[in-house]
């Protein structure tokens, strides 16, 4: 019973930071921009998350510090394919080499340095719940603020005029701008948040689910919150539940491998990977449902004034 | 205020020219990024640019380091002018090294005295068929049901290194080696053919260059090559010609998971000698910047696998020489790739002074 309650708390941790990641592309994307540069803002923040925190002691400051650097690589990126309509593919993965490189580089002096001891998060009462307590009442805040910020999300894009403008510049951009919307700078804000976001996130695996920085510690999970997206058909609360999902495949593989599981270590870390090829596969079976779906000018870049 | 105003015809001149500029941007981001570091930027892009160039010795490691930058990238040009996003050519570059790791295990352990020349085309072949098998997962997963491309290569990038960390730390272990994970060194008669004595530039190299005048002739003087490009830029025109969309996607994909595979087998019999996880060394990231820097165009891949190259070889020398981490070079690329599509704007659209009104 208690070991499935640490199974709990552990997919939610893991489950966070895709999460938090997966919601920032989101709103990228349903403003018609696609970012493969996830991962290299989740390293860039991460490591600025972890510098910050390592001198200044303060997570929260630290968090700020990934988000901002996160924010920062998204911009440039924003102005270049917003304004200068670079291929967004392309651009996207230089978003994600230059990030690798940048944090490897900057980062080498803090490989092996250690953060000092994390507070008690524990919630008091709730805690000692037998099994809720140690399963769901013994995160950090920011996976409470998730849930909260998934919902927060869900409504202001179905309840709000912010989410309709924001829908209307990812499915058609023209219509927006004969409003009167200023499509590009819609655009740029939401880059900047979806950057600011896939920063945090970074911040949270280095300073709290890690804690540690190491080169390229990210490990794909930049990639695997794009594929989260589209697995979720662009939804919050689905993406929410996805990232669980993952989260929980994640601790599965080690779980089983700390119950000794005659597996080797290898093919079990595997399963994230393969698990995400394969939701990848379930979901685009269809592709009218996708295209049904997906924000109609997604990766299309807008020219005003034509 | 300056404004962007389209071109009437994309202008030809800044194609060739945009790389050009944008490795003049990247110098000049690096010097400033030395003189902020308190290195001379002098001395800083002599090791970059300079140094890598000087000497047969430093001439034939460049060569050697850009061979399966040249092989990839050729590959992957041919890929994204079809429109296919194949990212993920550093995991078909690890399986096609796995496959030619495992035939350079078979004829150390059996010591089979096979001649040099004949396992060197043995393990080309191997390495191919290894990265074709690869990317073919890739090829099936889109034609099938439709996944994307680009995160399906990606994830499998991960799940062949886990692949080889498997084989090295588990069965293919060297039981004499300490518990490192390595496999045995292979035996002589598995090594490359060098071309000069004393230096490790090797046969790779030669058949890399064939390869892109291969690539050339394929893309710019055959049908077949032909047929895979027209679905890029025009994919309905492509259709109303009957050019099968399908058939592209399965021929670009397999060539250069091929191709990578290659590179990855003339890396593991060639200047490594055995498997290592060390194999995964990025190549397959630095040649999509490669293919962006070359303009896609076989001749450009080698131009500018020389120049990515240089700055590979760069990033290890400004480690043992001014104590910079040798991820520098990743910062670099970066920039080139940056300031390479920016650059491209120019292409389709020119600068203008206009006053504000």
């Amino acid at each position: 019973m208690n070991e499935i309650a640490l199974l709990v708390a552990a997919t939610l941790s893991s489950g966070t930071p895709l999460a938090i990641a997966g919601l920032g592309l989101l709103v990228n994307e349903r403003a018609g921009v696609l970012n493969l540069g996830a991962e290299g803002m989740m390293l860039v923040g991460a490591l600025a998350g972890y510098a910050v925190t390592f001198h200044t002691g303060n997570e929260w400051i630290g968090f700020a510090a990934g988000a901002g650097a996160g924010a920062i690589l998204a911009a440039f990126f924003g102005w270049l394919v917003i304004w200068l309509h670079t291929n967004q593919y392309a651009t996207g993965l230089a978003v994600s080499l230059f990030g690798g490189g940048l944090s490897a580089y900057l980062g080498a002096g803090y490989v092996g340095q250690k953060l000092g001891e994390h507070p008690d998060l524990s919630i008091p009462g709730l805690r000692d719940v037998p099994f809720l307590g140690p399963a769901a009442f013994d995160q950090h805040l920011l996976a409470y603020l998730t849930i909260l910020g998934t919902v927060a999300l869900a409504w202001m894009l179905q309840r709000t005029r912010a989410g309709l403008v924001l829908r209307a510049v990812g499915e058609n951009p023209e219509s927006a701008h004969a409003l009167g919307y200023p499509v590009r700078r819609i655009r740029l804000l939401a880059v900047v948040v979806g950057g600011a976001l896939c920063g945090i996130a970074g911040a949270y695996l280095s300073v709290v689910y890690a804690p540690l920085w190491v080169e390229g510690m990210v490990a794909g999970r930049g990639w695997i919150a794009l594929a989260l997206t589209v697995f979720a058909t662009w939804r919050p609360v689905r993406l929410l539940l996805g990232a669980y999902l993952f989260g929980g495949v994640t601790m599965l593989q080690l779980h089983l491998q700390a119950r000794g599981v005659q597996v080797p270590l290898q093919f079990m870390s595997m399963l994230p990977y393969l698990a995400t090829i394969v939701v990848l596969v379930l979901i685009s079976r269809n592709p009218a449902w996708i295209r049904l779906n997906m924000p109609a000018s997604l990766g299309k870049p807008f020219y005003p004034g034509s | 205020m300056i404004v962007l105003e389209a071109r009437a015809a994309p202008s030809r001149w800044m194609s060739v020219l945009s790389p050009v500029i944008a490795l003049a941007i990247t110098i000049a981001v690096a010097a400033l990024l030395f003189a902020f570091l308190g290195k001379s930027p002098v001395e800083g892009l002599r090791i970059f640019l300079v140094e890598p160039f000087h000497g047969l010795r430093g001439l034939t490691e460049l060569g050697l380091k850009a061979t399966p930058l040249i092989l990839i990238s050729l590959g992957l040009s041919l890929c994204f002018r079809s429109n296919v996003w194949n990212i993920g050519a550093e995991g078909q570059y690890l399986v096609g090294g796995i496959a030619a790791g495992w035939l350079a295990l078979t004829v150390t352990e059996g010591q089979i005295a096979i001649p040099q020349w004949a396992f060197f085309f043995l393990a080309v072949v191997a390495g191919a068929i290894g990265g074709a098998i690869w990317a073919s997962i890739v090829a099936f997963l889109r034609d099938r049901f439709h996944a994307n491309e680009i995160l399906v290569s990606l994830m499998l990038v991960y799940v062949a290194n886990l692949l080889l960390s498997y084989l090295v730390f588990g069965p293919w272990k060297n039981p004499e080696g300490f518990n490192f994970p390595q496999t045995v060194n292979f035996a002589a008669n598995t090594d490359v053919p060098r071309l000069l004595r004393g230096m490790r530039l090797n046969a790779g190299f030669v058949l890399s260059l064939v390869t892109a005048v291969v690539a050339w002739f394929f893309m710019f003087r055959t049908l077949g090559g032909y047929k895979l490009q027209v679905g890029g830029p025009a994919p309905a025109a492509s259709r109303y010609a009957g050019f099968s969309a399908r058939s592209a996607l399965w021929s670009t994909l397999l060539i250069s998971g091929a191709l990578a595979g290659v590179a990855g087998a003339l890396e593991v019999t060639g200047p490594m000698g055995q498997l290592t996880p060390h194999v995964a060394s990025g190549y397959g990231f630095t040649a999509i910047i490669v293919a962006f820097v070359g303009r896609l165009h076989p001749i450009g891949c080698v131009l500018g696998s020389f120049v990515l190259s240089s700055f590979l070889i760069g990033g290890e020398l400004a480690q043992s020489r001014i104590g910079l981490p040798s991820a520098l070079s990743g910062v670099f690329q970066g920039v080139l790739l940056f300031s390479l599509l920016a650059c491209d704007t120019l292409i389709l659209s020119r600068v203008r002074w206009r006053r504000s009104a």
